[in-house]
């Protein structure tokens, strides 16, 4: 019965070619560690976020007289409006915990090199996409912080010579972030930047699927194949990482629901308290912090000297700070993928770079001093240094020996 | 590879109480202890708030009924003892004075309190209504350590009496009021636990309902392990 309905089915739409392809004869290696739960997890994250906004979209007024007491409606007044708020903004932040640990993984496995640079390319184009989602969803309470962070962030393209003003006018839709703001933002936020994420993310995995997955020891399987063409190294997604994965969604919901439920605020960090002050076009707020997911880049933005009253090097800076993530594939001239079997320069880098990113992060969260200035500077000059340096101590790296097979205790 | 993320982990929970800290000014602030599940406490808080802040301030977010059934009372206990300013029980905490009106006396219009709670902090508010001293010079005659030069009269002045700041900078009792100051603290204790309530209602479900998701998560864990290992027990 069912055979014969899959037959009707395939005889028109490719379902099982698919469902093979993709799941049950896409073989993946065996060797995947704990940092490969984040790709599936993103996907999940994804998915909440999407199921959670289409809920909350039902109640919220994009209406800058009503967004706030719209909100504060869904928290009060619809049925478990709070927690699908709550999913919704704690999601917002996990999206770009699991985003970052899965960016990391490609970083210490090599996984953008030949031949994944579009794996990487397309990654990385999720990656701005999500930030342009996260920064008009962060509008939408329409708080102090939601106004003020996107007036900060929205100026920026003001810094730009001659067509600045005019652009940060087009954008806004107003002289200041006003309803015309709102209003765009909330149309960008629910259908036009949700539509690329989706599209690029099915790129994403139909590219990853092409070449097929890397693995903590940056070793191709496809080179050892059983006489039926099937990677001596490789096991079928499914079922072996569909019921591992089970485990690191269960495991995820945990962490997740523990601040969902008992510190949905993280503290300040999630949902930060001048939030909860309506938005006031008059007042500005002491200290402006965009949310943390942002901050390594707006510190770089901060930690660069204006010119001539300009704050448009900064601007650049922040650009281009996103610009070289994307060349990663082609800086990296080690013939070694995993970190494993990295030189001693390339593990140094990344340690250095690592605690620049961190750093500039909390940095991105303070108020400017002169010391945190100085050390702004310090880790902006790592952070660039780590990929323009990179075809160098790349190539004069001392790697070690390659593996023919995957190791797996 | 493990070490390293305990040491995210850690790294994440150590910055997470950071950015509550820059508030009110750099002033100490008491703490408070908040117990959403103390019904008493919060029905006292209703009752002060209801008698001495929504006069100006509103709580336009929260419903009559809903605060009654959260607290344990009936709308008709409601009704009687807690509404002067509406006429229906579904209605929202909202005052008759006008903003305009406002304006003109107090200088600016009295914010909203249904999340004050959550944006200042309860720490800063118990500390707020507990530190008002008199200063000729303001237009109310009062002025307060945790929030320099509000608007706001020292409103519970009865209860409290009034304070002057000495060259020390601390705060002396001039006047006695009607409470002793521990009941006076108590008596601020209750408001801001009930605006701690009002700041999120959804909080006493929120608390009840974490605790089963966990367990279930659990349970699914002790089941989704198990079937990992046995799927994976051919993996050499």
């Amino acid at each position: 019965m069912f055979a014969s309905l899959m037959g009707w089915v395939d005889a028109r739409f490719p379902a099982t070619k698919m469902w093979k392809e993709h799941l049950s004869e896409y073989y993946a290696p065996k060797n995947f560690n704990f940092w490969y739960f984040f790709g599936s997890l993103a996907l999940l994250v994804l998915v909440l976020q999407i199921v959670t906004g289409i809920f909350l979209t039902m109640n919220y007024k994009p209406d800058a007289a009503q967004a706030f007491a719209s909100v504060e409606y869904i928290m009060r007044d619809v049925e478990w409006g709070w927690l699908i708020r709550y999913m919704h903004s704690t999601g917002a932040s996990a999206f770009f915990i699991v985003v970052y640990l899965h960016m990391f993984r490609g970083l210490i496995y090599g996984s953008y090199k030949q031949p994944r640079e579009l794996v990487w390319i397309f990654g990385m184009l999720i990656y701005l996409a999500l930030m342009a989602e996260a920064f008009m969803g962060y509008l939408l309470p329409w708080g102090q912080m939601s106004y003020w962070g996107a007036q900060v962030i929205i100026s920026l393209f003001g810094a730009i010579p001659f067509i600045g003003e005019q652009l940060a006018l087009w954008i806004r839709g107003d002289f200041v972030v006003a309803d015309a703001t709102l209003n765009r933002f909330f149309a960008f936020h629910v259908i036009a930047v949700p539509l690329v994420i989706l599209g690029l993310v099915v790129a994403h995995i139909i590219a990853l699927h092409e070449v097929g997955s890397n693995n903590p020891d940056g070793v191709e399987i496809k080179k050892n194949k059983d006489k039926n063409g099937i990677p001596l190294d490789g096991i079928p997604f499914h079922p072996y990482y569909s019921v591992k994965d089970i485990v690191g969604v269960v495991v995820f919901l945990f962490i997740f629901s523990l601040v969902l439920f008992y510190m949905p605020e993280m503290g300040g960090w999630f949902l930060e308290d001048a939030n909860f002050i309506p938005a006031d076009p008059l007042k500005t707020p002491l200290h402006i912090a965009p949310v943390w997911y942002f901050t390594p880049f707006y510190a770089i933005l901060r930690a660069v000297p204006s010119i001539a009253g300009s704050a448009f090097p900064g601007v650049v800076a922040m650009g281009l700070s996103i610009v070289f993530l994307f060349l990663l594939p082609w800086l990296d001239r080690s013939p070694v993928k995993s970190i494993r079997y990295r030189g001693i320069y390339f593990k140094t880098a990344l340690v250095l770079f690592i605690i620049s990113f961190l750093g500039l992060g909390f940095l991105g969260t303070q108020p400017v001093t002169p010391l945190y200035t100085l050390l702004a500077r310090v880790f902006s000059v790592i952070y660039f240094a780590f990929f323009i340096l990179m075809p160098i101590y790349t190539k004069l790296d001392t790697d070690k020996p390659v593996p023919e097979r995957v190791t797996f205790k | 590879m493990r070490t390293l993320i305990y040491a995210l982990f850690i790294g994440l929970m150590s910055v997470t109480s950071a950015q509550v800290m820059a508030t009110a000014g750099g002033i100490h602030l008491d703490k408070v202890e908040i117990d959403l599940s103390d019904k008493a406490s919060l029905q006292r808080g209703a009752k002060t708030f209801v008698n001495y802040c929504l006069s100006c301030h509103q709580a336009s977010y929260m419903r009559y009924n809903r605060m009654g059934k959260d607290l344990g009372m009936t709308d008709e206990q409601v009704k009687e003892n807690l509404m002067f300013a509406s006429e229906k029980v579904g209605d929202t905490m909202t005052v008759a004075m006008r903003a305009q009106d406002a304006k003109k006396w107090f200088g600016v219009v009295p914010p909203d309190l249904s999340v004050i709670a959550r944006a200042k902090g309860t720490d800063y508010l118990y500390t707020y209504l507990r530190t008002f001293y008199l200063d000729p010079s303001k237009p109310m005659g009062t002025n307060n350590l945790a929030f320099k030069d509000v608007g706001m009269p020292h409103v519970l002045w009865e209860q409290q009496g009034y304070k002057e700041r000495n060259e020390h900078g601390l705060l002396e009792t001039t006047s006695e009021g009607s409470l002793s100051t521990s009941d006076y603290n108590d008596v601020v204790a209750d408001l801001v636990n009930f605006l701690a309530y009002i700041g999120e209602p959804s909080k006493i479900q929120r608390l009840a309902l974490g605790k089963w998701v966990l367990l279930y998560l659990i349970i699914f864990f002790l089941v989704a392990y198990p079937m990992k290992k046995a799927f994976w027990r051919d993996i050499h």
